[in-house]
């Protein structure tokens, strides 16, 4: 055999909201056989879509799993599919809709991959109803330091817990077999309701009968006092044949939704200051809040909104933005979230996007994020230190109530804070010291914050 | 009747990318190469994707001793086929290679082995009376350079072989389409320094499948490639001898 060595490069890489950027060095395997780490330390690289330094790692190795993407089996009767771990949720959807299928949990965007789906253990729209995605993994395949393990609920469950939400540091996941939803369109029935403030907001999160298979809402942030948390509620569910038109009803797979706008460039630091973003915050109220009787919605268009706008990210300009999305547990939720709200209006920080969900029971993932509660998420410009200096204060509610902030989310968090949000860390670590005992899986924020270090 | 493709090298990038451009277009495939492993996990993707059939087998493009039993073997499979594309490359350590036995081996697997298999596929095509021959050869042939001339020269050999076989299959109909592909974001190139514009191994796909459709002899993608590698041709040997390519 001449098989080649891997050939790598350095780059100056940086991560969705593109900050931090750091050195890394980059692998590519085009084979199953070349994934594996690489040195000292690696992590594996999905789409590079977390916010943060979750999938960096300054001065070592990442391993890119873009090419490692294919789809292993497809059993359209039952709906389970296996797949590479590179692969992302836009490819699957693709093969699957058209089949009457559907992913059974999904973030807001189809670009990220279904490894970084699992590292990160990921929630969607339906959190309240079906959990996150490890509720629907039949099986991993992880590729670790001292070899491949199968894992499951039922087979090493204990390196199953640790590898869902564990942030790619117990292994490279390989392949992944999950179960998928039936659907009857590719459509989804929205509803939208307005809410003039937070208290109106979180009536219509707990009114059972408003509620529906997915729901979230969107809350202005610039709006304060007595309309402090004014937003959008917006419930879904997949269409059933007899709610779609005649006409789709011929092709009910058929997704219409077809050419990207873009930010081709990236936008001047002026650009989202506090009154344009007011004005748009306006605008969508406006629009978004009197949408009472159920709509059909493609969909891409309900639950990929942002993924039309290519590379919509630039609009913070080259500094990037931080994301801050956190957990409150339901009893505390509203109080909490009022608090954060109040001391995001009262600073001088324009949130662009704010988005409010409920979360059901947690999962049995030893680093996972959800649990039963709300979760609040909201997007910083990075503009000078004094946004670090807000999000700190925000964790001190955080914490106060009981909650934590989301991993994938994160390039700040300080140790002390994850090990109180995070307290089975140290039942990882053990896990941990079992498959990986040299730590050669470890990133960027596993450093930051000593995930797997014992105290 | 379902109309099958051979691809012969068919783990690298740029093969992945024509077989993904083949299926798009209802060809069912067969992947032949060395890593069985891989060339399983590309079968199963080609044909959940694409709803077209795909079968694979082991091929090694440097022992052509096995070649004639390889092809007996595909056809067992296919019946018969309706094209082949020749994908089967290795660069190399170019410093290596200044030493015969490891020229040699850039010269088996980049000339002698495609020759062995393609000949014996031009036969069966030839018979057939219909079919196409696509041969990814590479700019490195256009014109000998310090820098890779070992690769250069088996993949120039190539590129003249491939122009003679379209002379001599003209008249049966056989199509021969020779590729010349500039830089390719592939596990070959990935990482080196000086590289610009380099395309997809899925845009290389589309291009050559679209280069077939509309009849083209050679073509070089990306396109520019073309008015490049005229550029380099036309300088003087004695001037092209003194600089560092």
């Amino acid at each position: 055999m001449k098989e080649q060595k891997m050939q790598s490069k350095i780059v100056k890489l940086e991560s969705w909201n593109r900050y931090p950027k750091q050195n890394c060095t980059l692998y590519r395997p085009e084979r199953y056989s070349e994934l594996h780490p690489q040195g000292a330390s690696s992590i594996a690289r999905g789409s590079g879509l977390s916010y943060g330094d979750a999938a960096l790692n300054e001065n070592a190795n990442v391993i890119l799993t873009e090419r490692i993407n294919r789809i292993l089996n497809f059993d359209e009767r039952k709906g389970i599919i296996t797949v590479e771990a590179g692969i992302t949720l836009e490819e699957i959807l693709d093969v699957i809709v058209p089949n009457g299928w559907f992913l059974p949990v999904t973030p807001g965007t189809q670009f990220i991959t279904l490894g970084g789906a699992v590292a990160a253990d990921v929630h969607g729209k339906n959190h309240h109803h079906d959990g996150s995605i490890s509720q629907f993994i039949v099986k991993l395949e992880l590729i670790t330091p001292k070899g491949v393990i199968i894992c499951s609920v039922a087979e090493n469950s204990d390196i199953f817990w640790a590898t869902i939400g564990g942030m790619g540091l117990t292994g490279i996941i390989g392949e992944v077999t999950i179960n998928l939803r039936s659907i009857e369109s590719a459509y989804v029935s929205v509803t939208h309701r307005g809410a003039e403030n937070l208290d109106a907001l979180f009536r219509l999160f707990s009114d059972t009968s408003l509620d529906d298979q997915y729901s979230v809402a969107w809350i202005d942030c610039m709006s304060s006092g007595s309309s402090l948390g004014r937003g959008v509620y917006m419930s879904g569910h997949h269409a059933m044949l007899d709610e779609v038109d005649n006409s789709e009803k011929r092709e009910p797979f058929k997704s219409k939704i077809k050419s990207n706008s873009s930010i081709p460039f990236d936008f001047p630091r002026m650009a989202l200051n506090s009154l344009s973003v007011k004005a748009f915050n306006a605008y969508y109220y406006r629009v978004n809040s009197n949408k009472k009787t159920p709509f059909l919605s493609d969909y891409k268009e309900y639950f990929y909104p942002l993924d039309s706008v290519n590379n919509w990210n630039r609009m913070y300009g080259k500094n990037g933005f931080l994301q801050y999305q956190c957990v409150i547990p339901e009893l505390m939720a509203q109080e909490g979230i009022r608090n954060i709200l109040e001391k995001v209006s009262s600073s001088k920080q324009s949130s662009f996007l704010a988005v409010l969900k409920r979360m059901g029971a947690e999962g049995a993932g030893m680093l996972s994020f959800p649990m039963a509660g709300y979760t609040l998420a909201l997007d910083l410009k990075m503009n000078n230190k004094s946004v670090f200096t807000l999000l700190n204060e925000l964790d001190e509610i955080v914490v106060r109530n009981g909650g934590k902030v989301y991993l994938a989310k994160d390039a700040r968090l300080s140790r002390e804070s994850f090990l109180t949000m995070y307290p089975r860390s140290e039942e990882w670590a053990a896990i941990k010291q079992q498959i990986d005992p040299d730590n050669i899986l470890s990133s960027s924020l596993s450093r930051r914050l000593g995930i797997g270090a014992t105290a | 009747m379902k109309k099958w493709v051979l691809i012969l090298g068919a783990t690298s990038a740029i093969a992945h990318g024509v077989a993904r451009a083949f299926a798009k277009k209802g060809f069912n495939l067969y992947l032949a190469g060395r890593d069985l492993d891989e060339l399983e996990r590309r079968s199963l993707d080609l044909s959940i994707r694409y709803g077209v059939e795909v079968k694979h087998g082991k091929f090694d493009a440097d022992n052509i001793e096995t070649h004639e039993k390889f092809l007996s073997e595909v056809l067992i499979e296919t019946t018969l086929f309706t094209g082949v594309v020749l994908a089967v490359g290795y660069m190399g350590d170019q410093i290596e290679a200044r030493n015969f036995p490891n020229a040699g081996k850039v010269i088996q697997t980049n000339f002698v082995g495609p020759v062995s298999i393609l000949s014996r596929c031009a036969n069966l095509l030839e018979d057939q009376g219909e079919g196409f021959i696509v041969g990814i050869s590479s700019v490195a042939g256009d014109r000998g350079r310090q820098s890779n001339y070992v690769y250069g020269a088996a993949k120039g050999g190539l590129s003249l072989y491939l122009q003679g076989l379209r002379n001599r299959l003209q008249p049966s109909g056989v199509q021969v389409l020779t590729v010349k592909p500039g830089f390719v974001d592939t596990a070959m190139t990935y990482g080196l320094p000086g590289l610009f514009l380099v395309a997809t191994p899925d845009y290389v796909g589309e291009r050559i499948v679209n280069g077939l459709e509309k009849k083209h002899d050679v073509i070089y993608t990306p396109w520019f490639w073309r008015y490049i590698m005229l550029i380099i041709r036309s300088i003087p040997e004695k001037i092209f001898k003194k600089l560092k390519l």
